[in-house]
């Protein structure tokens, strides 16, 4: 962290021994990911021309941006054991919250900002209470969650403005300082990189750090490897579980601004049906599904291949339906992988303790070593 | 065979001791008049069939269940344990069969899973890595257990290590008492004996040690007291130098299930 003034590695470390770089590396869930990104990175850029120019480089960046955010919640999520079927939805409903809010009810924009921000944090907390108290699978509390959002979306939306989208928040005062917060553009070098980009990276690093060097992230990865463990060595279960529901609520809201102050608009259809683009981007950055294994940088570098693929297929001038079919591949493939490295984690201690030999019989070889 | 009285000999008290207590969920009597002792550097072996009551004795001494009749006495107060939370700050840790492990997080994660070491404050709080690999490392030596590196996931471990990194962990966090609830059953008889030798080098720090087993061959090399469970009730517990191996196995198998056991025993 940048910052800090504290003098890290105390003398004791210096005798812990660790593994060779080489297995500790392979050890990390988002390896086959990074491997992924840059196969595609190398592909493209030789395939095509525009992927490489400045211009290119922040249009696939900033595909990956938006999905990316999203991605590394979910990711966190996953790695908590839980599922959440409501993130795109929620992406439409912040954005629609604030935007009618701002230009139907005269509401203060910041007011509607922080508003659809309470909304959105309380729609993960319930989500997280009702699946840490009813012990049902979240696929099934988020896809009511999801079915629920989508309806209102849709129908308060036309009662309220009678459209199915939000027009006119360019004359909403603050509209602009809103908009240098979350939809404007800055010259780096050549290139002109949206601020999405910006938010990317630090949530990536914020979760990255959460994760790994924080009690909460040793308790997610807890909680999604074995909640039972877990709570008999006095992790907070519940508490940990809502948390990460509201931080993808919370991802929701964020990536709902970024949306409405970077295009001007929401559609009240906004966010239905990429859910499962986030869930395909956290599993092939190594989140696996059943929980326990992931991190966040693999939920990005998930988010940059799909934006990578997503940009660098129209550059080629393909047809872009070739993307979902590439997706559906990636996913596969990562779900392959993963399991494969999960199994040989799990077992390997198994495997060890069959090469006892019952033939030895009797009792153990321990019997006269009392002094 | 002893008197609960005896348990007290010697001037200090007993770690832990039981004076006839007894447990009934609704009518049905799981324990009956039960008596024994835990002492510092001992290992007390409680022995029995399925069913014998040894899993009720060990939740009535880690706090789990509440003992409805006779006496729960820590260093010869009595107690009455609300919650396992409470037995763990007087001192009783227990090691459950399932270990509470995660087997995907590397060693020094569960060592320290539910009491991790932090530095800094405010929001710069974080976890002391170096602190707790360190300290994993030194708490696994000091058992007599060295892993070359505790960052591999505890999954990878056979299941007499992962039992052992478990004492260990019970060991560093306070634990004066330690209850160990059937470790070497799911256990192949190499990795037994690994644990069992663990079980010893805990004897060996001055920890007192309440191991529960079905297996006489796995209690007689480590125990000092042999406390023998049937059907809720005791049979009667035992010293060392009162029982001898066959003793022990004859007992525990009771009557006619001797000739069935034995034959089982024979066949290595």
């Amino acid at each position: 962290m940048a910052g800090t003034t504290t003098s890290p590695a105390p003398a004791p470390a210096a005798g812990v021994p660790r593994a060779p770089l080489r297995v500790r590396v392979l050890r990390r869930p988002e390896v086959g990911a990074l491997v992924a990104a840059l196969a595609v990175f190398l592909f493209f850029s030789l395939a095509t021309d525009a992927f490489l120019t400045p211009r290119g480089v922040a249009s696939w960046l900033e595909s990956a941006a938006l999905f990316g955010i999203m991605a590394v919640a979910v990711s966190m999520l996953m790695i908590g054991g839980e599922f959440d079927l409501s993130t795109g939805v929620m992406v439409g409903s912040t954005g629609l919250l604030t935007g009618v809010l701002a230009t139907h009810a005269g509401v203060n924009l910041w007011i509607a900002v922080l508003a659809s921000l309470a909304a959105a944090l309380a729609v993960g907390f319930l989500n997280g209470l009702m699946v840490t108290r009813t012990g049902l699978p979240s696929f099934i509390v988020t896809l009511g969650t999801f079915f629920i959002l989508q309806g209102l979306n849709l129908a308060l939306t036309k009662a309220v403005t009678g459209q199915v989208a939000v027009q006119g928040m360019t004359q909403v005062a603050g509209f602009w300082d809103a908009r240098w917060l979350f939809g404007s553009s800055m010259a780096v070098g050549p290139a002109v990189l949206d601020v999405p980009i910006l938010w990317w990276v630090l949530f990536t690093a914020l979760c990255t750090w959460v994760l790994l060097r924080t009690r909460a992230g040793n308790w997610i990865f807890a909680v999604g490897g074995d909640a039972k463990s877990a709570r008999q060595t006095g992790v907070p279960v519940v508490r940990t579980k809502i948390g990460l529901f509201m931080t993808t609520a919370f991802a929701g809201w964020l990536v709902g601004m970024l949306s409405l102050f970077g295009t001007t608009t929401v559609q009240a259809s906004t966010g239905v049906g990429v859910e499962f683009v986030y869930i395909i981007c956290a599993v092939v950055g190594g989140c696996l599904l059943t929980g326990g294994v992931g991190s966040a940088l693999g939920g990005a570098l998930g988010a940059l291949i799909y934006g990578m693929a997503y940009q660098g297929i129209v550059f080629a001038g393909w047809d872009n339906n070739w993307l979902k079919a590439f997706l559906g591949a990636m996913l596969l493939a990562a779900v392959v992988v993963n399991t494969y490295v999960r199994r040989r984690a799990e077992t390997a201690g198994a495997a060890s303790t069959e090469h006892t030999d019952p033939a030895d019989g009797g009792g153990p070889a321990e019997g006269g070593e009392r002094g | 065979m002893t008197s609960p009285t005896e348990a007290t000999a010697g001037g200090k008290p007993a770690l832990v001791e039981a004076r006839g207590v007894g447990k009934f969920y609704g009518n049905v009597p799981a324990l009956t008049d039960v008596s024994t002792a835990v002492r510092a550097g001992r290992v007390t072996c409680v022995l029995g069939d399925n069913g014998a009551g040894k899993s009720t004795l060990i939740k009535i001494l880690s706090g789990v269940h509440r003992h409805d009749r006779g006496e729960l006495l820590v260093d010869g107060a009595a107690v009455s344990f609300s919650g396992p939370r409470e037995a763990l700050d007087a001192g009783i840790a227990t090691v459950h069969q399932d270990l509470a492990m995660v087997p995907l997080m590397p060693i020094w994660r569960n060592f320290f899973l539910g009491s991790e070491l932090s530095r800094g404050r405010g929001p710069l709080r974080r976890l002391d890595v170096a602190a707790m690999r360190a300290t994993t490392r030194a708490e696994l030596l000091r058992m007599g257990i060295d892993l070359r590196d505790v960052d591999q996931p505890v999954g990878t471990l056979s299941g007499g290590e992962r039992q052992s990194v478990a004492i260990a962990r019970a060991v560093h966090l306070g634990a004066r008492v330690l209850i160990l609830d059937e470790p070497t059953a799911a256990l192949g008889v190499r990795q037994a004996g690994v644990v069992l030798r663990y079980v010893a080098r805990a004897r060996e720090l001055g920890l007192g040690v309440v191991f529960i087993t079905h297996n006489p061959h796995h209690a007689y090399p480590v125990g000092d007291r042999f406390l023998l469970l049937s059907r809720g009730r005791s049979l009667g517990e035992y010293g060392r130098e009162e029982i001898d191996r066959a003793e022990l196995t004859r007992l525990m198998a009771g009557g006619s299930e001797l000739d069935e056991l034995a034959h089982e025993l024979d066949r290595g």
